[in-house]
């Protein structure tokens, strides 16, 4: 262990160099973060989309909540149609393939594929939740006062919309 | 070591390394106890008594040990990072130990964390994992935990890595903010926080459960590091008296 310093004039210094450099990352972590933002989303809403519309036949992810009332599955009975709102915007979506088990309507879900003239052609499907957690009995309460089973696409679409 | 010290504050006296030693020897037992129970009934509760969710069903139980190591893991990596900035501005003989002490728990309870999630969104999301900004800010925390316990001992001077790594562990606290407000600053799969300043969006019963075994999570990681601390502690008095020894027969 180090011999503790004589006079406190070189802590006062070390003390100020260390707030100086705190200072200094934490304004290089402000400045970096908002230029992250376009790198680090993980998706695009369907405003962003409609914005910015993506390269033709660019492999992108698409997010938002799935309309209620939508979701409809083709002849085949393996390929799902249905449209992706962020509340503001929709965009049609096509999928073939396997459903994870929390993909529902009036939830988060978050497709990677390409977007076409047709719509969205997805290849894979992640289910998005949100942040409620509640027993189902409180839900069939819920969905039977009104408000949806899912408090949270208020939230969702919010963060969607930003 | 002499007792003449001035009039100190108590906090002060544990900054002594024998009486740390003295007061940890009689506070671990009780903490390991208390962990115990505490783990004891919050797991227990959420395992076997608390509601499944509407939407998750069962999975959601993970959450119980998910939630605390994800906390744990980032409260340790600010503690670690204040007994870095401590260590470097008043050089004070605990402060280089905690670090040592903190780092590889931090690093088991974000290993945890990281383990826990890929299980628990396989099922929920339908994949074990995306580089999202959750899931790789919590990536990146592990990773700057295994840095500073690489720097500690990556030189053959003692000092030096512990400054090596003290600096790390104070630069890396700007991942903090990161993984907190990743999930508002971007779009992620991962939710945002359920538990927040206006209030918690988990039903009581199953909140109570989770604040139970976080509780427990949390003394379990305090008894962990302060026995860590003792064994350091221990070790460097004997390497001390070993070098002693050589001195007086060299």
């Amino acid at each position: 262990m180090a011999r503790a310093p004589a006079s406190p004039a070189p802590r006062r210094q070390r003390l100020v160099l260390a707030g100086l450099a705190l200072v200094a990352v934490i304004g290089a972590g402000l400045i970096a973060i908002p230029a992250l933002e376009k790198e680090a989303t993980f998706f695009y809403a369907p405003s962003d989309l409609a914005r910015n519309p993506p390269a033709p036949g660019a492999r992108i992810r698409l997010g938002g909540l799935v309309k209620e009332g939508s979701v409809t599955r083709e002849d085949d009975g393996l390929t799902l149609a249905f449209t992706v709102t962020d509340g503001a915007r929709e965009t049609p979506v096509r999928y073939t393939g396997i459903v994870p088990d929390l993909f529902r309507e009036g939830q988060g879900v978050v497709a990677t594929g390409r977007l076409g003239p047709g719509g969205f052609a997805a290849e894979q499907l992640l289910a998005k939740h949100d942040e409620n957690y509640m027993p189902p009995e409180v839900a069939k309460g819920l969905a039977r006062a009104g408000t949806t089973g899912a408090a949270g696409p208020l939230h969702e679409t919010r963060t969607l919309a930003e | 070591m002499e007792p003449a010290a001035p009039p100190a504050t108590r906090w002060h006296d544990l900054a002594n390394p024998h009486r740390f030693q003295r007061f940890s020897g009689q506070l671990w037992p009780w903490l390991v106890a208390a962990a115990l129970g505490f783990l004891a009934v919050g797991l227990g509760m959420g395992l076997f008594v608390a509601p499944p969710d509407y939407l998750q069903g069962d999975s959601v139980r993970i959450m119980y040990v998910h939630v605390p190591s994800a906390w744990l893991a980032l409260g340790g990596y600010l503690g670690m990072a204040i007994a870095a900035l401590a260590a470097r501005i008043w050089r004070h003989p605990l402060a280089d130990l905690s670090v040592r002490a903190l780092a590889p728990v931090g690093a088991a309870f974000a290993a945890v964390c990281l383990v826990t999630g890929s299980i628990w969104g396989r099922p929920t999301w339908g994949t074990w994992w995306v580089w999202d900004g959750r899931l790789t800010s919590m990536l990146v925390l592990f990773l700057l935990y295994l840095g500073v316990i690489a720097l500690i001992h990556a030189f053959d001077d003692r000092m030096r890595g512990a400054r090596a790594a003290g600096i790390l562990a104070i630069l890396g606290v700007i991942n903090l903010p990161v993984i907190k407000f990743s999930v508002e600053w971007w779009n992620t799969l991962h939710q945002p926080a359920s538990i927040r300043l206006s209030g918690a969006t988990i039903h009581p019963d199953m909140l109570q459960p989770l604040l139970l075994s976080a509780t427990g999570f949390a003394l379990l990681f305090a008894a962990i590091v302060l026995m860590r601390m003792r064994a350091l502690i221990a070790e460097q008095k004997r390497a001390m008296r070993n070098l002693r020894r050589a001195a007086l027969a060299g």
